[in-house]
Order: C-alpha cells, then structure tokens, then sequence
C-alpha cells in the first residue's frame, strides 16, 4: 500500500483497448484516498486471462462534483487500483 | 455468429450452461446451489435486518461500518462473494449507490436489482446530478445536506445504512427491520 489516506492522487488518462475499470469520467481528474479496500487481482489482467495477475491495493478515491463537471455540489467516490493512480 | 439471436433466452443460456459443464469449469449442482442462493436466500429483508441491528446495538454498527462482511457474518450472512462496504446517512451526508460500469449490486443482502438500478439513465445520471435523480424518487434533501454518490467499481459492494426513523423507539427488531425499504438501503428514499 504506497497512498496514505488524504493524500491526493491523479487517474491515469490513458484508454486500453482492453477491459478496465476505470471510468472515462475520472480519467485526468484528482481526487483524494479516503480508504484502503484490499488487495485485489487487477481487473484489466484476469479479463485478458493474464496468469496471475497483478494484485494490488484497491483504495476508494473521492471526487468532487465541481472538479468532474464544473458544477454540482456533491462529492463521487470510485474504487480504483493503484495502478490507475499517480500522484498529482 | 449467427443462430443464436432467434433462440429463446432459456434455451441460450441452457446451451452455455453445457459448453461451461463440458469444459469443466461448473456442473448442474453447483448452479442449482447458486440458483437457489440467488432466488431463495437473496433479499433486502436480509439488508433490512443489519440495519434494525445496527440502529439498536451500537457495537453492530461500528462492526457494520469497519467490516461488512464481519457484520453479515453475524447475522448468518456468511460466504459473501464480494467485500461489503456500509455507508451510514447522517444529518448532513446523504449516500447514493450506483454502478455507472455495469450494475453491481450487494445481491444476496438486497435481493434482485431493480431494473431501473441497470438503466443507462441512473447509471449515468446520479454521479452527474444526484439531486435531480432523486427528486424524480420524490426524495428532495434540503440544500445543507451534502449528497455522497459512491460508484461500485471494483469487488467491493455498497449498502446504505440509512437513519432511524423518527418515533420508532418501542419498536422489537423484526417491526424495525419492516421499515426498512430497498430503496432505502440503496439511498433513493428515506425511511
């Protein structure tokens, strides 16, 4: 586990051809670790049958509303491994 | 690819279930078994009665909010195929669970998703504007309430552990746990 909670972290932009769980809609985006879930195989791996696949830590990252669509006073938590994060 | 787009949905899905068993990779029992876990066991009264726990025992409700599947466990709940994460409603956050991938769903604890829960609208629309998509459930939160949409993206499953309804302090659990709506404990109403 290499984020702590609070600390910022920046989704990757990229956009594979193959299955992944990173929503378009926080690609690019910064958000903040707000828990560590577990360690989980990385989707993007066991659905191309990659044997094993990556296990990484799964951490639950907050977005705000007004960072995403420019308005909106909610805030959006989506689960992402860490390998879809950078630090900002 | 062609054959198969005019063959009832029971007669494909009974083609795939032999391609699977002829693999080896499943076989009759355990279908049956998952069928019936799925059809029999899975039920929101099973969510419904973790929160009549947790609004009456306060050692419930941090085990319900620090560790899920622990707390299932302690109900009976036992073998849940996903992590279960619980998000409580508080005077000032309002949570909202949706899937905007696919339609995960905590099933065994809130039995079969509602079909409007897998539609492309409130899949798409409640982590874009959550007020609006609950004022379409009637549900209109006062302004000062901050609404947490969580977005179930990976093998964790999310549950709303909504608040206790006001005046229901004499209830016994089974009568508090009849209070407690599906929608409630995926966050599209308030009990």
């Amino acid at each position: 586990m290499s984020y702590t909670l609070g600390s910022q972290v920046r989704v990757r932009t990229g956009d594979p051809d193959h299955h992944t769980r990173v929503p378009r809609y926080v690609r690019g985006h910064t958000g903040v670790i707000i828990a560590a879930l577990g360690e989980w195989p990385v989707p993007d791996d066991s659905a191309r049958g990659i044997d094993p696949p990556r296990v990484e830590t799964c951490y639950a990252v907050r977005f705000s509303a007004a960072d995403l669509w420019g308005s909106g006073d909610h805030t959006v938590t989506v689960d992402l491994w860490e390998s879809y994060l950078d630090r900002p | 690819m062609t054959g198969h787009d005019d063959l009832p949905a029971a007669a494909r899905a009974r083609q795939l279930e032999e391609r699977l068993i002829a693999a080896g990779l499943t076989s009759d029992d355990e279908i049956d078994e998952y069928l019936t876990r799925l059809q029999v066991k899975a039920s929101p009264v099973n969510g419904a009665r973790m929160v009549a726990r947790a609004w009456t025992d306060p050692r419930y409700r941090d085990l319900l909010l620090s560790d899920g599947d622990a707390a299932a466990a302690e109900l009976g709940f036992d073998g849940l195929t996903y992590a279960l994460r619980v998000v409580a409603n508080t005077e000032t956050t309002h949570n909202v669970i949706v899937c905007t991938l696919c339609s995960c769903y905590p099933v065994s604890l809130l039995g079969p998703s509602p079909g409007w829960y897998k539609s492309f609208a409130y899949r798409s629309r409640t982590v874009r504007e959550p007020r609006a998509v609950l004022a379409e459930f009637g549900l209109t939160l006062p302004d000062d309430v901050e609404i947490s949409v969580w977005d179930s993206t990976s093998e964790a499953r999310y549950m709303v552990l909504p608040a206790r309804p006001a005046g229901s302090g004499g209830l016994a659990a089974d009568e508090l746990a009849a209070l407690v709506t599906r929608n409630g404990l995926i966050g599209t109403a308030l009990l």
